[in-house]
């Protein structure tokens, strides 16, 4: 049913470009056809390379915020000290538009990888922080009494309480912030850099006006967005399968 | 079985919930601990788990120091207490998976080493709190009385020889806590299980206790113990001395609070 009207979503919004780009009859705006043929002619080729390049720096800064997020999230939600410590700081830090620190970053790190990595890592650090916070700051004690009661003392509540608790926080933390990080990646990308679909979408836009190939571009940066987010949405189904169960007999 | 030594407590900023108080418990008893609402008959169960400690005073079970939790222990509190993100079978498990993660280390687990991945008692109490059916469902999908039986069976599977509850079934219907009752009943009747009950419920103190111990607000210092003669009777409404008992209690919860 969801998939289905997902499929009919689909062909709307393509119908809308075709009679869009028919109305227009310009090169700025080619037809979806022209645009799928430049995609799949180059996805296996230069397209793909470009593809595979943004892949990695999106991956790899996944990775990192999680492993550093994560635990940091689950180390405040648990100790009300460190939280009254550090909260003020996230507080302020939490809302800033991180992209603003692309210049800083850049300034500091290089133009390189690493400088591309960690601006996306910013901006999935503080979403995970907060909501892994959050999450296990909602543990109830009842919940931990009971658990320590039947024999966990701290690895154990870490392993079979915390843990489990902080995975739908991290998951939904990635489907929340995967549309920011990825119009991040494609500014960083389109700063001194000759790989990357930033970059891609950049040269075939206006430097050799090669416009369904750029368009080839801005498609397949759209499917590296969408398939980020299905996959988490995913994941989240497959790891957590108790949010999505019906809530019959609850009382 | 549980020696209470001149044991002094209170939460931070509070006053006083008891002054060298003592009190026994033998071993195989029943006994329920009936008050008011903030008269510290909560705290004593969690003193007794070893989740909270006393300020003055100790704590002894069979001989031994309370400092943590202790293994054979069961706890079962009103509001259950479920991982939500584990079905009733995996909740059962949890106490199992607990000691096989630590091993037999006398802290979290006992020491004599058993095979916990012997499953047969999972089976068991699945099938014993007739929750067998809903054993793949989470936390979320069943009902309260469902969830409090996943509770029960999971303290049970770890075969605990002292069993604290604290105020199990005020959340539940009549019926269904009925039900509970006669359950925790029989089975404390069929093992060599000592189980301490707290609840508000004069009722339900002078179905489950065969010993009531009544707390009062303010410090408590003395143990006001009540022998039960009633005990585990059903139609007891009869008897004349059933209503002369109740309202010994029910003055008792009132008189000391003024």
């Amino acid at each position: 049913m969801k998939r289905f009207s997902l499929l009919w979503a689909t062909l709307g919004l393509l119908i809308i470009w075709q009679a869009a780009a028919m109305l227009l009859n310009k090169d700025i705006l080619p037809d979806p056809i022209k645009v799928f043929a430049a995609f799949f002619t180059n996805i296996g080729g230069e397209l793909g390379v470009h593809f595979l390049a943004s892949l990695w720096r999106v991956l790899a800064s996944l990775v990192l915020s999680v492993a550093l997020a994560a635990p940091a999230g689950l180390v405040l939600g648990q100790s009300k000290k460190l939280d009254r410590f550090f909260s003020p700081v996230i507080y302020l830090l939490y809302p800033i538009p991180k992209v603003v620190l692309v210049p800083i970053v850049m300034l500091f790190l290089g133009i390189n990888d690493l400088s591309k990595i960690v601006m996306i890592f910013l901006i999935l650090f503080f979403q995970i922080l907060v909501l892994v916070r959050d999450q296990a700051a909602a543990i109830r004690p009842e919940l931990v009494y009971s658990v320590r009661s039947l024999g966990a003392g701290r690895r154990g509540l870490f392993r079979f309480v915390y843990l489990p608790a902080s995975l739908p926080a991290i998951l939904t933390a990635i489907r929340q912030s995967i549309g920011t990080a990825v119009a991040v990646l494609y500014i960083v990308e389109l700063i001194a850099t000759t790989k990357g679909l930033g970059y891609y979408i950049y040269l075939y836009g206006t430097t050799l006006y090669d416009y369904p190939r750029m368009y080839a571009g801005v498609v397949a940066m759209s499917l590296l967005g969408l398939g980020l987010y299905f996959a988490a949405d995913w994941l989240h189904r497959l790891l957590c399968p108790w949010q999505f169960q019906g809530e019959k007999g609850n009382a | 079985m549980i020696q209470v030594d001149q044991v002094t407590f209170q939460y931070e900023k509070h006053q006083s919930l008891f002054q060298d108080f003592s009190w026994q418990v033998e071993r195989g008893q029943s006994w329920v601990i009936i008050g008011p609402s903030g008269c510290g008959k909560s705290t004593i169960l969690y003193l007794l788990s070893g989740l909270v400690h006393p300020q003055k005073g100790q704590i002894l079970i069979n001989g031994e120091l309370l400092n943590t939790p202790r293994p054979r222990t069961g706890l079962i509190l009103q509001d259950y207490g479920l991982l939500p993100w584990a079905t009733v079978r995996d909740n059962l498990s949890l106490g199992l998976n607990l000691r096989t993660f630590y091993g037999p280390d006398g802290i979290h687990a006992p020491k004599e080493s058993a095979d916990y991945r012997k499953r047969d008692s999972i089976h068991y109490w699945l099938e014993r709190l007739g929750i067998s059916e809903i054993a793949t469902k989470f936390p979320g999908q069943i009902s309260g009385g469902q969830r409090q039986r996943t509770a029960i069976a999971r303290t049970l599977v770890l075969e605990p020889d002292l069993l604290l509850m604290d105020e199990p079934f005020a959340s539940l219907d009549t019926p269904t806590r009925e039900d509970l009752q006669y359950l925790i009943q029989s089975i404390s009747k069929e093992r060599p299980l000592t189980s301490i009950l707290v609840t508000h419920a004069i009722e339900e103190a002078l179905f489950m206790g065969e010993k009531i111990l009544v707390l009062h607000n303010g410090i408590n210092t003395q143990p006001m113990i009540l022998e039960n003669p009633f005990y585990g009777k059903l139609d007891k409404s009869t008897e004349k001395n059933y209503q002369q008992l109740v309202n010994q209690i029910r003055e008792e919860l009132k008189g000391k609070t003024a």
